[in-house]
């Protein structure tokens, strides 16, 4: 999938993650906040990758403000973002 | 038989509260993407959704997602995405006999592509309307998935330009016709929700009046909402005490030769005992007793 225009989902409520998408033309470039950094910070990273993966994005910036969300949630919010900047 | 005393509202774009729908303790969840979901935030609640029924536990207690109307733009992609995860049911806002008969070909479609048993996604139509209320024995007719019928008495009384009140006078019709029908075709009738969430002796009122003309089941729209309808949806000491005896002393009667006997000095038939048998039932799904 070719990310067009930016694009944003979720929210910065608990238990939700907000995604920012952006064109890129360098590959993957992900910006990570999040309030369990420490303890789940390459996870969340991982699952962002993932979906990116499962959606075939090969070039993106992504920002993501994790306000501690589950995985599913993390991986909805990001197909969400990219779906709506297609 | 399936207990459902409660069916709790959760907004369907709230992750903190999907997550936790399972542990409220209602016998059903109805994951909403109509109402509760602003109409530019369809396509992530659908999404959000789907992977909190393909990821979370529920508990044990049923999964029912209300889509948007298929007379809209969001209706068609919801059934689409979220069958393929299977949820228990779908619940159908402002249904007709023919939304009915088309969501049940979709379903059919949906569940041969996705290798799921035929027919084992339920439908619950949502009466909420004046002519839908008028037609409801045509849509339950409509198609075999249907396991209940939901009165949204919100959209009705708007529908029928009434006001809604606490004592809810004005949808005494309406309760009795869903009741009725709904026993003559053996689903559940599911009661409007009792919107005040702080008037809880409002609400204990409101749900035993629902019941005595037999609604099966009410809506919450608040967790704090679910003990109170279970109290009054659910079989008490009393009652439950004395279907045991009917039920012994039927067991008197049989060794004795006797159709028909009595108890406390009242006359004992199949009504009363089949009513018996449907409390120490439901008593025993509600973990009241053991055996």
């Amino acid at each position: 999938m070719k990310i067009t225009n930016p694009a944003k989902a979720g929210s910065l409520e608990s238990s939700d993650i907000f995604i920012m998408v952006f064109p890129n033309e360098d590959g993957i470039e992900i910006e990570l906040e999040s309030i369990v950094i420490k303890q789940f910070g390459k996870r969340i990273r991982q699952v962002i990758e993932e979906t990116l993966k499962e959606l075939e994005v090969e070039n993106v910036k992504l920002i993501a403000k994790d306000k501690g969300a589950l995985d599913y949630t993390i991986k909805a919010r990001v197909e969400t973002a990219i779906r709506r900047a297609m | 038989m399936k207990l459902r005393r409660t069916m709790l509202f959760m907004p369907g774009n709230n992750p903190g509260m999907l997550q936790n729908a399972g542990i409220l303790g209602a016998d059903s969840v109805i994951l909403d993407l109509e109402d509760a979901v602003s109409l530019d935030e369809k396509d992530a609640a659908r999404v959000l959704v789907r992977n909190a029924i393909s990821n979370l536990n529920f508990s044990g207690c049923e999964v029912v997602v209300r889509i948007n109307s298929i007379k809209g733009d969001y209706g068609y992609d919801d059934i689409n995405v979220i069958a393929r995860v299977k949820p228990d049911a779908i619940l159908v806002p402002k249904a007709t006999e023919e939304d009915i008969e088309e969501i049940d070909e979709m379903l059919s479609i949906i569940e041969r592509e996705e290798g799921f048993k035929l027919g084992s996604i339920k439908i619950i139509p949502l009466v909420e309307t004046a002519i839908g209320l008028e037609n409801i024995r045509e849509t339950i007719l409509a198609s075999k998935r249907n396991i209940a019928v939901l009165l949204g008495a919100e959209d009705l009384t708007a529908d029928m330009g009434i006001k809604r009140t606490r004592e809810g006078e004005e949808i005494f019709y309406a309760r009795n016709r869903v009741a009725s029908i709904c026993k003559a075709y053996k689903i559940d009738a599911i009661d409007t929700p009792f919107a005040d969430v702080n008037d809880i002796e409002g609400l204990i009122e409101d749900t035993k009046r629902a019941k005595s003309i037999g609604m099966t089941g009410k809506t919450a729209i608040n967790p704090r909402q679910i003990d109170y309808i279970h109290d009054v949806f659910s079989p008490s000491r009393e009652e439950i005490e004395y279907a045991r005896r009917v039920l012994a002393a039927k067991e008197v009667a049989l060794k004795e030769g006797k159709g028909v006997f009595s108890l406390d000095g009242k006359m004992v038939d199949a009504p009363i005992i089949q009513r018996a048998e449907t409390i120490l039932h439901k008593a025993k799904l509600a973990g009241l007793i053991r055996e």
